[in-house]
């Protein structure tokens, strides 16, 4: 068993072999994660040393302390979040240690072929289609709302295989190359002017067996993987006091006095104290994942930051007055990181409506609060049995 | 390592938890408060000794060698989620938290009448209640620290069960025995927390702090009593919800449990991300107070605005979900509105605790 001692020894270990300061930045996470410190939890060999996941915490505390560099997480989210943990789980070996590796370093970005025109809340709809020849698939299909898919290596992808077979049941997971002359990759504009999503055409793209995930119609569950660790992979940090948004409109108020208003002093207030409860939640949960008793309160934060954001950045740009009547700038421009609270309050409203459409809208996250959590019963479906080639679409 | 704030429950905790739910279980189901709230008495007889002097819960704020059981506002906190929860007729959050608290602000001097007095009320012998109107907010903003009125104290909670007054004066505080004092029943939007005027004027007691200390216990009292009636709104909250899931899961109509609309499902939903949010805050204020953080005035506010808001629209979204039934008498439901609602006053309405967030955080309103 792995301690916390004996990882802040092979911490130190790494950080004398290989010193941050002389050692470039991709040589020293290969020598990271070969030392099993990239993500500790995971098998030793594959950036692991097999030791609990909360132990990562002294590994991350040496490195901050050294100065070590990081492998940017923020810009290989999905990669980190999504793809790793269903390689961990469904690859075969040859798979895991060919991807692993350079996925926590960085080298190869990921992306995600989930989304499509006709398949949104209703993921389980889709319909690019997947067909084996001989040892490979040949895909066919269109995706949406796909991030660095313009930057990828690799894509995660789901494709369906049996039409016949009712839709979760005909669905299989694979490894798809964005290298593949079959794949276009274009830019979808949003309301920000910006372009921070794609559109991705699949045409005749093919795709080795090998490079598949799970068994051939168990893509659905195997999805299920992925999206769960997104959810685990949010409230990982602590967030100080007027972090976020909230930050942004207190300072405004500080700093403006003229633009002050009794109605819009009661409303900054009502949203101070919803963020500031907000940050609690999320601090809460935090303490909760530390100490071993994950609860369903992950699902409240994206909740709660959607709606939260949405009527922040929405008083913000009325407090503004005149500057409200203003926006940065419309060019479009295909950013690689996303930031939030990035840019002007203009810019800030229009995002922000995204956060409660994105990665599960409001409404289909308040059904599965109510079933999941709640235990509510579900709505009669009519869809559950009948083939995916015979629903209405 | 203790985290910087502690949000989580303990071992310990759970298992006073448990201990004060089954006890209220037991002995105070709401057919049994249904069957008191009109009398002159709705106190469930014996119910207090049970909770303070067997389960040790009226000393959990006061030290081992004053008499109590050296606990901390955490530990109170959970009494009053189950209080809330069962909307228990008893005078925990006056006797226990808001006068134990004033008069631990005052306990500096070691034996005499204060310490006298503490030992009383954490054995659950005597109960003590400050005379304040029950909307005192513990903030400067609130009426707590202006001028004293002179004569009769409108809308004392449990003055009716008090053994004891703590009356402010201009010359300090006072402990006034509550045969003295001349004390006026009134009748209560909650029948759960019986007000009355108390007119303590010419009843004379005995002197127990000066003008100034007694401002600043009579604040500290206050500062407690709103942090932990935030967790009493919790548990009101939770429970109101966990009932409002459970009939609509059960209560058939159009062939289907109503529960599986989307628009019950919805509104169900929201309320408990509202009840997860209030939970954090609640636990924020009692461990801010419990470790004596400079931060508790700020973490207090943040929780009485948040947590008044949630009681009252669970309770208020568990009459509407219920559709008729949640209307009668018969129903507990209206017990919870009733005790929503007035909380929502109690200890200061949530825009007194916002403007105490707003002049602690230097967020001013228009000049």
């Amino acid at each position: 068993m792995t301690d916390a001692e004996e990882l802040r020894s092979r911490t130190r270990r790494l950080l004398a072999e290989h010193p941050p300061a002389t050692t470039g930045r991709t040589d020293f996470l290969k020598a990271r994660f070969d030392a099993g410190l990239a993500w500790v939890h995971y098998p030793v060999g594959l950036g692991g040393l097999d030791a609990p996941r909360a132990l990562q915490a002294v590994v991350d505390a040496e490195l901050a302390a050294a100065d070590a560099p990081d492998n940017d997480p923020r810009r290989i989210g999905i990669g980190l979040g999504m793809a790793a943990p269903t390689l961990l789980a469904y690859g075969s070996e040859d798979v895991k240690s060919r991807f692993l590796r350079p996925l926590w370093v960085g080298e190869e970005v990921w992306c995600q072929l989930f989304s499509e025109p006709g398949a949104g809340s209703d993921l389980a709809a889709l319909g690019t289609r997947a067909v084996r020849d001989g040892d490979e698939w040949v895909i066919d299909g269109q995706k949406v709302w796909t991030s660095s898919a313009h930057v990828a290596r690799w894509a995660i992808l789901i494709a369906r295989t049996d039409p016949e077979a009712p839709k979760h049941r005909g669905i299989t997971y694979f490894v798809c190359d964005m290298t593949d002359p079959g794949v276009e990759v274009r830019p979808l504009r949003q309301i920000t002017g910006e372009a921070e999503f794609n559109e991705v055409f699949l045409t005749g793209v093919r795709i080795p067996d090998a490079h598949r995930l799970g068994e051939v119609g168990d893509g659905w569950r195997v999805a299920q993987t992925t999206l769960m660790n997104e959810r685990v992979s949010i409230g990982g940090a602590r967030i100080p006091r007027e972090g976020g948004m909230i930050g942004k409109l207190a300072t405004t108020w500080r700093e403006r006095p003229e633009l002050r208003t009794h109605d819009l002093h009661r409303r900054l207030l009502d949203l101070w104290v919803d963020a500031e409860v907000a940050r609690l939640t999320g601090e809460r949960l935090r303490q909760q994942l530390v100490a071993g008793q994950p609860g369903p309160e992950g699902s409240a934060m994206k909740l709660g930051f959607a709606r939260l954001n949405q009527a922040i950045s929405g008083l913000e740009v009325e407090l503004l007055g005149d500057e409200g009547l203003l926006y940065g700038e419309w060019e479009m421009r295909r950013p690689e990181l996303v930031d939030f609270t990035g840019r002007d309050a203009g810019y800030r409203y229009l995002r922000s409506k995204g956060n409660s459409i994105e990665g599960g809208t409001t409404e289909v996250l308040l059904n599965i609060v109510a079933e999941r959590v709640l235990g509510l019963p579900p709505e009669p479906r009519n869809d559950k049995d009948v083939a995916w080639k015979d629903l209405a679409r | 390592m203790k985290a910087q704030t502690d949000l989580l429950y303990s071992e310990t905790e759970d298992d006073l938890r448990a201990a004060v739910r089954s006890l209220l279980g037991d002995r105070a189901g709401h057919q049994t408060l249904l069957d008191r709230i009109e009398t002159d008495d709705p106190y469930v007889p014996g119910l207090w000794k049970s909770l303070a002097g067997d389960i040790g819960a009226a000393g959990l704020l006061v030290p081992e060698e004053l008499g109590g059981q050296g606990a901390s506002h955490r530990e109170a906190a959970v009494v009053l989620e189950e209080l809330g929860r069962a909307v228990t007729p008893l005078p925990y959050l006056t006797s226990a938290v808001v006068a134990t608290e004033t008069l631990l602000g005052l306990a500096g001097e070691g034996a005499g009448p204060v310490a006298e007095l503490l030992a009383s009320l954490a054995s659950g012998e005597r109960v003590a209640v400050l005379a304040v109107p029950f909307s005192t907010a513990p903030h400067p903003a609130g009426a707590g620290d202006g001028d004293l009125p002179e004569g009769p104290v409108r809308a004392v909670a449990d003055a009716v069960a008090a053994d004891v007054f703590l009356v402010r004066r201009p010359d300090g505080l006072y402990a006034v025995p509550a045969a003295d004092a001349v004390v006026t029943p009134l009748t209560p939007l909650d029948l759960t927390r019986p007000l009355a005027v108390v007119d303590p004027t010419g009843a004379g007691g005995s002197r127990l702090a000066d003008a100034d200390a007694a401002r600043a216990a009579v604040r500290r009292g206050l500062l407690s009593g709103a942090g932990l009636l935030a967790s009493e709104q919790l548990g009101l909250a939770e429970r109101c919800l966990e009932e409002t899931v459970r009939y609509t899961r059960e209560r058939h109509q159009f062939n289907r449990p109503v529960g599986s609309f989307q628009a019950l499902k919805h509104r169900m939903a929201q309320l408990w991300l509202d009840v997860v949010g209030a939970r954090a805050a609640a636990r924020a204020a009692a461990d801010a107070l419990a470790t004596g953080s400079p931060d508790a005035p700020l973490t207090v506010a943040v929780a009485q605005a948040y947590c008044s808001k949630v009681a009252v629209r669970a309770a208020e979204e568990c009459v509407q979900l219920h559709g008729g039934i949640g209307m009668t008498w018969e129903h507990p439901a209206h017990l919870a509105l009733k005790r929503a609602k007035s909380d929502q006053i109690a200890l200061g309405s949530a825009g007194r605790h916002q403007d105490a967030i707003a002049a602690l955080m230097e967020l001013p309103a228009p000049a």
